[in-house]
Parts: structure tokens; C-alpha cells; sequence
């Protein structure tokens, strides 16, 4: 059977410390930002953290939510896409053709979890950053979507090594709040804590069937 | 109030529509001149986005549809001005349509050559737009029918082929006309035009064939177009967008500005050509009444739009609903309001304020109107996506954007300039009485 690779995030866990951003920033050769741009809100992150406040201060809960592409079975950006840039590949990963993408922003305006960022400039990165690239990652060019690919990279390495991928975001999580693996293996780690009790998928009602998992304790 | 035009003698209506194709006047260079200039700035603005990178634009996260598209539907909208009256007024056989019909047809060709460019302008990578075409290639890359852009593409290629084809067939006997009396270039010009026209009974029924089978197909394909366009939203799962009523929505729409569109550009011809005696009360009068019921139509698919998301009281959709009736977008909601229905109601509603004047007031309006509608469905839907981390940008064009705008309609004047002096803007041969021979 082949591989369906998901994803199990806990917020119990999750901290909001951010450094599953960082760490998909220097992985995947995510182009920089300035403030001017980033304040119009051009700055691109595949992976995101929600930060969400009960009460007021002091006597106040705060909640972190990671939200990064959910890599959806019934993904509402793939049928948009007049040329096929984004499309579902055979182990359910939502993936981005950069080649191919010719920049509709239909794909965008279609994701309800708002996790594509589009290039509105061609990247560029002050010397010597370039050197730091990541030599498995294109670069993208500008006047394309992009957006999370679960580490396709390190998913094809894992395989071709026989080992188990871990993306980069799950690998720099310090509160190891977040689990990757495959669904279709029952005993995965990831598989099981999908069908724990705690495990809910954001904006399930829409039936985009998301494969990222978040587990909170429901009371 | 004037005759009919109909009752003119035919020669003097052929003099009289011949005329305005010779010579240029002071004001025709200047405004020409003036038109021209505007579509090089937009141009120009073109370019630097190309240069440049989409980021000229005011897009951004999550507002990434923004003028251009608003551009996009407002003019494919006014497209609906000619081809589509003019077939509904051709296949019902109404005779006060025979000044207006090429006026109007000639609208839709230009308003489409205007609002098909807005999906290639607003492409991230516009030099490939082509990719979106089903040509063969060696790496046999197909476009995914599934798009609602490729629905698009394909609606507007038709439209286009269709509605040349329907300016073009009715201009072959007066090009025919034309050839005889021009001298020099255009002579040569209309001659290949024309396709050898001699106005033998064969070929007159040969055209009238093919404009009654033009003129139904043009409906059809008229309305699937606006249909198409508004599904480019309703197919999207987007608060307030994924809506079952857009379809007909945007047709009325459609119809409602194009309507306007056409009111004014037959106010302009009559005044600047001096064609009084063709384009009379008669017609204005009529299409005002048109223009009301459009209007009255509108509101109320506007209203059973709008009551249903509000009677609903869905979140996410109220984020929208909201914004749009109560928070930073209502004043341009209000303004719609007032523009789209107001005003039409008045000026055309009571008999005593109708007449040309307050009819080109309240088409101009509708226009403003209509442009604010299709921007209040593109952009605060966008402002409010359904997880609400995102929500705290706001849209604003720049000058980029601004000047190509600006463009589109120094283009429709450009354009429309440069075919009023080539061609009788009004049909010459609807009047020739069928017994006489030319």
C-alpha cells in the first residue's frame, strides 16, 4: 500500500515559541521580507502560529495554534488551478509546481486556511545568504504561489534511505508538539493519534478532509 | 418630437450618416489625442508591473484579487450592452432598434478586446498566459478543465468570435455602399471588406439568414459568458461568494450597465455627430424604461441576496455581510445603493423627470454603481477569510492599478473614436425602403 503522510499537532504542547517557523524558513529557502512589505502582509511562511486569548491579564489562558498547509484529500485549491500547478500526489501530498504555476491567485482566494503565500517580487537574498540555500529546494521565481510541501524533499530522501521523513518543523519542534508520518501504517504514531478521542481537523465542516491532525484534551 | 427616422428620404439619411466619416475636426484629434495618452500611461503601468513584479500592485495576503478583476467583470459586463440587446431587439423585430444596433454592437467588441486583458494583466507570470490554451505540445501539458478560469477563457474566446462576427455581418452592405463613393485607400479597404457585396436578392437573404441565426446564438452565448464569470466566485467555497443566485446575478447586472453604457454613448453620438434626427426621444425613451426595469431587477436579486446570508447568520459569511452593511466597506455599499437603485427610480421612474438628460445622469451613476458592486463582491469577501489571523490588511490600489483603470476607459473612447470615423455608426442599409433599387 502506498504512503498517505499526515500530520498530528498537539496544542497542549505547543508552546507558540515559533520555532517550527524558523526552521521551515532556513529549510525551504523561503524568500525574505522587509518590514514595509511584511506589513502589508507579503511575507511569506509556509507554517504559521495562531495565537488565540481567553480573559484578560493576568488571570488569562492563551492558546497556540501551528497552522500550515492541511494538505486536504478534497483540496479546494486543486480543481481551481487552470494548469494544473497544484495538484494531489499519490502519497496526499498537496504539491506546487512552481514551473507551471502562471499566477491566478485562484488557488489562494480558494484555501480557507489562507496558507498560500504568493511571490510578489523575485526573491532575493543579501550576500552571503544565497550561499546558505538549501541545495534540495528550487527557488522560486517571482509571480508564483507557493506554499508548505510537508518536506517533499526530505519524504523522497526518507524513502530512498528506508528511514522515517521528518519535516523540518517536526524536527525543530523543542516541545516535540508535532508528529509526521504515514496514516495508511495503523501502527504508526501519527495514524493512532488520529483516531485518538483528541484529534479534531480544522474547519472539518467545509469536507476538505485535511490531513493534518490537532490534538486537544476535550473536556 | 422629431419624425421617425424611417420617414427621412433615403438618400439624405445615406449623406447624413456618410458625412461624419470625412474630414476631422479640432475636437476629434484633441480628444483622440487625449484618449491615446491615457492608454500609454496605462501602458506604461503595464510594463512596470512586468518589469517589476506583481508587487507594484496593492495586492496581497489575503486580498489577492483586487481592480484588475473588478475591471474584468465591470467590462465583460458592459459588453452585454450591444450584442445581447441588440439580438433580444433583432429577434423580436423591433423597429426602433435600427439606429442603435450598431452603436451597441460595436460597444461589446470593444468592451470585450478591454475587459479579456484583465486575466492576462493580473497573472503573476502574463507571458505564459498562454499556457491556459489546450494546444499540442511535446510534453503533452493539458489545462485542467475542471478551472472555472478555463470555462472563462473559453466563454470570452467565443464571445469575442461571436460578437466581431455579429458588428461585422450587418457593416458588409454598407461597406459595399461605402466602396463606391470613398476614393483612394478606403476604397480599397471597404472593396476587400465588403466580400464582393452587389446586394443581389440571394445575398440579401443569405445575410438575413445569418443575422437571426447570430442573433439567437449570440444570446445564448451572451448569457452563458456573465454565467461563467460570476462562477469564477460561486464555484469558490469563499464567504458570500459561493452562491447559487450569482449566475443570473451577474447576467442582470451585466445587462443593467451595458444598458448604461449604450444610453451614453448614443447621447455622445447624437450631440457630436449631430444625428438628432435618428437618435430621438423615441429610442432614449425606451431604453430608459429598459434601464428601469433592469434596475428594479437588480435590486431585487441584490436583496434576495442579501436577506439570505443575513436571515442565515452564518459567521463567516456575517464577517462579510457585515463589513459590507455596517463596517469599512459600507459607505461604497450605501453609495451602490443610492447609485443603482436611487437614482434610476427617480430620474427614470417618474414621467415628468425622464428625459435625455436625467437619463445619461442616471446611466452614469448606474455605471459608478455597478463598477462599486462588482468590487464589494471581489474584495471584503477576500478581507474576511474564514480563519481570522489574516484579517488585519487592507486593500488599496496603487497608481499602478489606478492608471490601467484609467486606461480602460480612454481605450473604450480611443477605440470607439477610431471606428466612428471608418464606419457609419449607424446602420445605413436598415433604411432602404425594399421596393426601390439602389
Amino acid at each position: 500500500m502506498s504512503h498517505r503522510w499526515g500530520m498530528a499537532i498537539d496544542l497542549d504542547r505547543c508552546t507558540g515559541c515559533e520555532a517550527c517557523v524558523a526552521a521551515c524558513h532556513a529549510e525551504n529557502n523561503l524568500p525574505l521580507s522587509n518590514p514595509e512589505e511584511a506589513a502589508k502582509g507579503r511575507a511569506v511562511h509556509w507554517i504559521r502560529v495562531e495565537h488565540y486569548y481567553e480573559g484578560e491579564f493576568p488571570d488569562i489562558k492563551v492558546k497556540h495554534r501551528p497552522v500550515l498547509c492541511q494538505h486536504c484529500d478534497e483540496a479546494p485549491c486543486e480543481p481551481v488551478c487552470p494548469v494544473y500547478a497544484t495538484y494531489q500526489n499519490p502519497e496526499g501530498i498537496n504539491v506546487q509546481v512552481y514551473n507551471r504555476c502562471v499566477g491566478t491567485f485562484y488557488c489562494a482566494n480558494n484555501c480557507p486556511y489562507t496558507v498560500r503565500s504568493f511571490n510578489f517580487f523575485p526573491p532575493e537574498w543579501p550576500e552571503p545568504l544565497q550561499m546558505a540555500h538549501n541545495p534540495d529546494v528550487a527557488i522560486r521565481m517571482g509571480g508564483v504561489m507557493e506554499k508548505c510541501s510537508f518536506c517533499i524533499q526530505r519524504v523522497k530522501r526518507a524513502e530512498g534511505e528506508g528511514a522515517n521523513p521528518q519535516p523540518a518543523c517536526v524536527q525543530g519542534c523543542p516541545a516535540e508538539a508535532m508528529v509526521f508520518g504515514d496514516l495508511n501504517d495503523p501502527e504508526s504514531k501519527v495514524a493512532k493519534l488520529a483516531k485518538s478521542g483528541r484529534a479534531t481537523r480544522l474547519l472539518e465542516e467545509l469536507g476538505t478532509k485535511p490531513k493534518v491532525f490537532y490534538l486537544e484534551k476535550t473536556s | 418630437m422629431a419624425t421617425a427616422p424611417e420617414l427621412l428620404p433615403y438618400g439624405q439619411i445615406r449623406e447624413d450618416l456618410f458625412r461624419p466619416l470625412g474630414g476631422v475636426s479640432r475636437r476629434y484629434v484633441l480628444t483622440l489625442v487625449a484618449a491615446m495618452s491615457v492608454v500609454l500611461l496605462g501602458a506604461f503601468a503595464w510594463f512596470t508591473q512586468l518589469r517589476d513584479g506583481m508587487g507594484v500592485t496593492g495586492l496581497q495576503r489575503p486580498v489577492f484579487w483586487g481592480f484588475y478583476i473588478v475591471n474584468f467583470v465591470f467590462w465583460i459586463g458592459i459588453s452585454h450592452a450591444g450584442t445581447l440587446i441588440s439580438a433580444i431587439l433583432r429577434l423580436t423585430d423591433a423597429g426602433w432598434r435600427k439606429p442603435i444596433t450598431r452603436a451597441a454592437e460595436a460597444i461589446t467588441v470593444f468592451a470585450l478586446m478591454i475587459g479579456g486583458l484583465f486575466p492576462i494583466i493580473h497573472l503573476g507570470r502574463a507571458w505564459f498566459f498562454y499556457w491556459l490554451v489546450p494546444y499540442p505540445n511535446e510534453r503533452l501539458l493539458w489545462p485542467n478543465f475542471r478551472s472555472p478560469l478555463l470555462w472563462d477563457l473559453m466563454a470570452i474566446m467565443t464571445y469575442v468570435t461571436g460578437s466581431v462576427l455579429y458588428l461585422y455581418l450587418p457593416l458588409i452592405p454598407d461597406m459595399a455602399q461605402l466602396a463606391e463613393h470613398a476614393t483612394l485607400w478606403r476604397r480599397r479597404v471597404y472593396s476587400i471588406l465588403s466580400l464582393g457585396w452587389t446586394g443581389s436578392d440571394r445575398e440579401w437573404h443569405a445575410l438575413e439568414r445569418a443575422m437571426k441565426l447570430m442573433a439567437g446564438m449570440i444570446l445564448g452565448i451572451a448569457i452563458s459568458v456573465h454565467t461563467i464569470v460570476s462562477w469564477d466566485f460561486a464555484m469558490a467555497i469563499a464567504p458570500m461568494w459561493h452562491s447559487t443566485i450569482f449566475g443570473p446575478y451577474f447576467v442582470v447586472g451585466a445587462i443593467f450597465s451595458g444598458l448604461a453604457a449604450l444610453l451614453i454613448v448614443m447621447a455622445l453620438i447624437r450631440s457630436t455627430m449631430h444625428l438628432e434626427r435618428y437618435l430621438t426621444w423615441h429610442h432614449f425613451n425606451n431604453l430608459a424604461k429598459l434601464l428601469l426595469l433592469m434596475s428594479l431587477l437588480w435590486t431585487y436579486f441584490t436583496a434576495s441576496e442579501n436577506l439570505t446570508v443575513w436571515y442565515g447568520n452564518e459567521p463567516d459569511e456575517m464577517a462579510v455581510f457585515g463589513a459590507r452593511t455596517r463596517g469599512a466597506f459600507a459607505p461604497y455599499f450605501w453609495a451602490m445603493v443610492i447609485l443603482n437603485f436611487c437614482v434610476p427610480f427617480v430620474l427614470l421612474g417618474v414621467k415628468k423627470f425622464r428625459n435625455i438628460t436625467t437619463s445619461v445622469i442616471a446611466s452614469v451613476c448606474v455605471l459608478a454603481g455597478m463598477w462599486l458592486e462588482r468590487y464589494l463582491i471581489t474584495v471584503p469577501t477576500l478581507s474576511f477569510p474564514r480563519l481570522t489571523t489574516a484579517t488585519s490588511f487592507h486593500y488599496a490600489p496603487t497608481w499602478v492599478e489606478l492608471a490601467i483603470t484609467a486606461a480602460t476607459f480612454a481605450g473604450m473612447v480611443m477605440l470607439y473614436l477610431i471606428f466612428a470615423k471608418l464606419f457609419p455608426i449607424i446602420a445605413v442599409w436598415e433604411f432602404k425602403p425594399h421596393e426601390e433599387e439602389e
